[in-house]
């Protein structure tokens, strides 16, 4: 049996990478995608503790999870069109109107 | 031996895929890279006994936000990234700041264990079917974040007519 | 089936925010469509329950603690409202979006006051931010409203998701997402895991982003500068003071045993708040942006009393948080009243052209100051006196000292307001609506700074 850390350490590892690039990363279309990763460890972990758990919260807050995800993905994908009308990129060096 | 070998290879590709997503260049490889990822997790979740979360997986992130992401790529044009500006500048704090946390985070969880207290065991959601304990608990125990969550998928559909529609004359 | 009654008031917005989304259709009169909206929020206000009790096996609980709290959001929607009706940054074509997404953002909040567990916590904070996400980016046709939506979207699901990761961790510590588990867990002296320590620290920096403390702040002037000034208004009350009523029922509540492990960091956010806040206000031309530092340093005051980790600690800040939507909500209204309101030229000579609205204002900025009879002293004496109790004075004398240095630039503005002579005449709103809103949150800082028994909690 594979021990419950093990899954708790691969979630980590997938949200430090989506952080990092996150943090790092300049385009907005990236910063989601490592939003999402983010999300989807969290959603490792849950899992996974619920099964070692046996127990169901995890995988409904996981599911909770999904919903809000997509919510939010669909938000930013709105504001990011309102955006392109009044600009044509998607750098956040080009959001430079807001400044200090 | 054989769940070990399983783990380990979706470990590894989940972290490698992951990788691969976050450092392209041109977005739509990003994008698709990210289609694997999403199926390897769902997988995973096969591994953990939720059938019925590997399938919402698939269908939510594979099927709609990942078209999502693809549809945007390809309507704004946006294939390539400016080379010179892909990263901040002070990039090497943030790293070492993420090798930080992603140690504390592991020499943390590197004990942890839970016991199985719940009473969901294995042969019970087997026998029940997941699809169908799941769904009981959610319309039990969990209804009301799950009414709740109609709200904030009604949201969006807002934040289309407003940010997105054409513009409305009186 | 009674347990539902502890629902009605979010069953009841909920419902009138269906209705008014639907009769959108017939309706496109902004005034018309604000007055329903302003029915539905005093209806709703009406119905909190006085009554306590819990729902949905402990995850919801309706106590004096979540219904001050929803009585808050009501006051701030209602206002919100009326600065909508008075602006024209808000079109009469998208008014009925503009309600509706106010009062989702309500629901969300009154969920997140009353979440006794951190799935509904999670779905309700998902619901207000997705809502003032939208609300930000509500001026579509402007660069600078797209831009803060987007920062403030990014920045918001990151902390989003960093709460998750905290929330994961206490699943995994005490095998349960109710804040009662928690709490039992911690009483039950589980105060080593190490687990514990990432938990509460992801926790504490997630609402840290919520509530806008240093160094987490990052997205709030952008936010606060880039969105519709009303929108502004409403984002500077409202969410925060539903992230400070959750992090309060999380931290006092749930681990309110282990004060002593989540202390420090949360001191070191009151000091970086507190200094953050009030010197980089320090530096701002434009008012907006100078009000929207202004507001980091109120949440640093305010954490002074989360910090106090005990129930005189968050009766402290739900005084405060009164008063301050008041006075916060008074100032963004005389800003959206003066054309080019962000402008400090714009307040020039206010005292000789409006001296209504320039008393008004000085009511506000000594408010935020914090200089009595107005009602701003009140709030800092509370938390103050709370946090001194707890044992806090080092840090109450560092909150006073920065106190006195946001004197300098609140009692700036008023030196431009009476001082200085206006070189040109910048023309003033002359919308009733707008002025009524500014005589009453006027009148209820002096009310509450004279008579502060009315909103003493406790």
């Amino acid at each position: 049996m594979i021990p419950l850390s093990w899954y708790l350490m691969l979630g980590a590892g997938l949200f430090v990478i989506g952080m990092f690039t996150f943090l790092v990363r300049r385009n907005i279309i990236m910063m989601l995608i490592s939003l999402e990763l983010m999300l989807n460890a969290v959603n490792i972990m849950l899992i996974a503790t619920s099964h070692y758990m046996q127990d169901m919260r995890g995988q409904i807050l996981a599911f909770f999870v999904m919903a809000g995800a997509a919510a939010g993905v669909a938000i930013g994908l709105a504001i990011l069109i309102a955006a392109f009308r009044n600009r044509e990129s998607a750098n956040m060096d080009e959001f430079d109107l807001l400044k200090g | 031996m054989l769940p070990e070998f399983f783990f380990g290879y979706f470990a590894c590709a989940i972290l490698g895929l992951a990788m691969l997503t976050v450092t392209r260049k041109n977005l739509v490889h990003s994008v698709l890279w990210m289609l694997l990822l999403f199926l390897h997790i769902a997988c995973l979740y096969l591994f953990l006994n939720a059938e019925f979360l590997a399938v919402i997986q698939v269908i939510v992130y594979a099927g709609a936000i990942l078209v999502l992401f693809l549809f945007l790529v390809m309507l704004l044009n946006l294939r390539e990234e400016h080379e010179a500006r892909r990263f901040v500048k002070a990039w090497q704090g943030r790293l070492a700041v993420c090798i930080l946390l992603l140690t504390v985070i592991v020499i943390s969880v590197y004990k942890a264990a839970v016991q199985p207290t719940g009473g969901y065991s294995i042969t019970f959601i087997n026998e029940m079917g997941h699809t169908k304990v799941l769904g009981t608990v959610l319309f039990n125990q969990y209804v009301l974040p799950f009414l709740m969550t109609a709200l904030v998928l009604f949201v969006p559909m807002v934040a289309a007519i407003v940010l997105a529609m054409k513009e409305r004359k009186r | 089936m009674s347990e539902l009654r502890l629902l009605t008031p979010e069953i009841v917005l909920t419902v009138c925010m269906l209705g008014i989304f639907l009769s959108g259709l017939a309706i496109r009169s902004k005034g018309m469509l604000g007055l329903m909206t302003i029915a539905a929020a005093g209806v709703t206000a009406y119905l909190v329950p006085s009554a306590s009790g819990t729902a949905f096996e402990g995850m919801f609980v309706a106590d004096a603690y979540s219904s001050f709290f929803k009585l808050l959001f009501m006051l701030t929607l209602f206002l919100a409202v009326l600065l909508a009706i008075g602006s024209r940054t808000i079109r009469e074509e998208y008014a009925t979006e503009y309600y509706c997404l106010l009062m989702l953002a309500s629901i969300g909040m009154m969920f997140m006051a009353s979440a006794n567990d951190l799935i509904i916590l999670y779905v309700g904070l998902e619901l207000m931010s997705l809502s003032v996400y939208v609300l930000t980016g509500f001026q579509r046709e402007s660069r600078w409203s797209n831009e803060a939506a987007m920062k403030y979207l990014l920045l918001g699901t990151f902390a989003t998701a960093i709460l998750l990761f905290g929330i994961a961790m206490v699943y995994v510590l005490t095998g349960s997402t109710s804040i009662a588990a928690v709490a039992l867990y911690v009483m039950t002296g589980g105060n080593t895991d190490p687990v514990l320590g990432i938990a509460l620290l992801a926790i504490i920096i997630a609402f840290g982003f919520k509530i806008a403390a240093v160094p987490f702040h990052m997205w709030a002037p952008d936010a606060y500068q880039g969105a519709p000034t009303p929108v502004t208004a409403f984002m500077s009350v409202g969410p925060k003071a539903a992230a400070f009523a959750a992090f309060g029922r999380v931290l006092v509540e749930g681990f309110g045993a282990a004060w002593a492990e989540w202390a420090p960091a949360v001191t070191i956010l009151v000091v970086l708040t507190v200094a953050g806040g009030n010197l980089l206000a320090l530096r701002q031309d434009n008012v907006k942006r100078m009000f929207a530092y202004s507001s980091v340093a109120h949440a640093g005051y305010m954490l002074l009393g989360v910090l106090a980790g005990t129930i005189a600690g968050m009766q402290a800040v739900m005084t405060y948080l009164a008063i301050y939507a008041f006075m916060n909500m008074g100032v963004f209204t005389v800003m959206l009243m003066l054309e080019n309101g962000e402008e400090r030229s714009a307040y020039a000579g206010l005292a000789k052209r409006q001296p209504l609205l320039a008393g008004a204002m000085l009511i506000f900025l000594f408010s935020l100051t914090g200089i009595p009879p107005a009602g701003g002293f009140v709030g800092k004496l509370q938390v103050f006196l709370a946090a001194v109790d707890a044992g806090q004075t080092v840090l109450v004398v560092v909150a006073v000292i920065f106190s006195v240095v946001s004197a300098f630039y609140y009692l700036r503005l008023v030196g431009t307001m009476f001082m200085r002579e206006s070189e040109d005449s910048v023309s003033c709103s002359a919308s009733k609506t707008l002025l009524f809103a500014v005589i009453l949150t006027a009148f209820f800082v002096l009310l509450l700074g004279i008579f502060p028994s009315l909103v003493l909690v406790g």
